[in-house]
């Protein structure tokens, strides 16, 4: 399932990132601490986080991920956004808290490939 | 023994690092993520090398006045030195330790700092040295093998 396909369904803003939202969503992370997602996210993976600091793109693109949901509503920071715009990483925006939120796309795109242990 | 030198046996370089810039935290790290595309080692190894410079750089970034990272490519392996001018590591033994931490207020909010970086540098890398002298600074020296033989090179390497 691409990006585009969750965007829609979940009706999540668009902040940056339009460009690339055919990107092909492998599986999901949740995680505000930057050292867990740098280490357990995946490529391909949506991340949903709360956290809004410019870092998130950096960490989004190292590690190759499908995009970033901010949850909440949560605005991104200026320099976020700017950042986001620039490397084309596609930033949004959902209403939904990150339980309820990680919860639907779960069920849209299942757990993702198995994750080695 | 049928090495392959595909890419550069002695390629080297030096990034510079700001202590206390978060602004440009990761942009080491990016590079060093599309050098090692360009010279053509496969992902799992870019990757690997990709999160040990990060937490490396986020590590300077977090507590050293400045410091570099330097990128070797050698036959078999990646080398990455984080050299850093700073407060140095009191006792190494507790900072690599899973979740010990001595960051401020300002970088946990940031999501930084909840005592992984070392540990995961140990994790991810195949050879991890640290050397620390307070009031001096702190080295860290982490190697990463890559996988000489097809079938790993084909995505059968796992962490």
């Amino acid at each position: 399932m691409n990006l585009e396909a969750i965007v829609s369904s979940l009706h999540l803003e668009v902040k940056a990132g339009a460009e690339n939202l055919s990107v092909t969503v492998k599986g999901g992370y949740c995680g505000d601490l930057l050292s867990d997602v740098m280490a357990n996210s995946r490529e391909g993976d949506v991340w949903i986080t709360r956290q809004i600091h410019q870092n998130i793109i950096a960490v989004s693109s190292l590690k190759d991920l499908a995009g970033i949901i901010l949850v909440r509503g949560a605005e991104p920071a200026a320099d976020t956004l700017e950042k986001a715009i620039k490397e084309k990483i596609p930033l949004l925006i959902s209403e939904l808290p990150a339980f309820e939120l990680a919860g639907l796309i779960y069920r849209m795109i299942g757990a993702g490939e198995t994750k080695p242990t | 023994m049928n090495l392959v030198f595909t890419y550069n046996d002695h390629f080297r370089e030096s990034f510079p690092v700001d202590g206390g810039n978060f602004d440009d935290a990761g942009l080491v790290s990016g590079e060093i993520k599309s050098t090692l595309k360009e010279q053509g080692l496969i992902s799992d190894v870019v990757r690997r090398a990709a999160l040990v410079s990060y937490e490396s750089e986020i590590n300077m970034v977090s507590y050293a006045r400045r410091g570099k990272i330097i990128l070797r490519i050698l036959p078999g392996h990646v080398v990455i030195e984080a050299v850093d001018e700073g407060p140095g590591i009191d006792d190494i033994r507790l900072a690599i330790q899973k979740g010990w931490s001595t960051a401020s207020e300002k970088i946990r909010e940031m999501g930084f700092g909840a005592g992984m970086g070392l540990n995961n540098i140990r994790t991810y890398s195949d050879i991890f040295h640290i050397s620390s002298e307070v009031g001096v600074g702190t080295r860290l020296k982490m190697i990463i093998h890559i996988p000489q033989d097809k079938e790993a090179q084909d995505g059968g390497a796992v962490l």
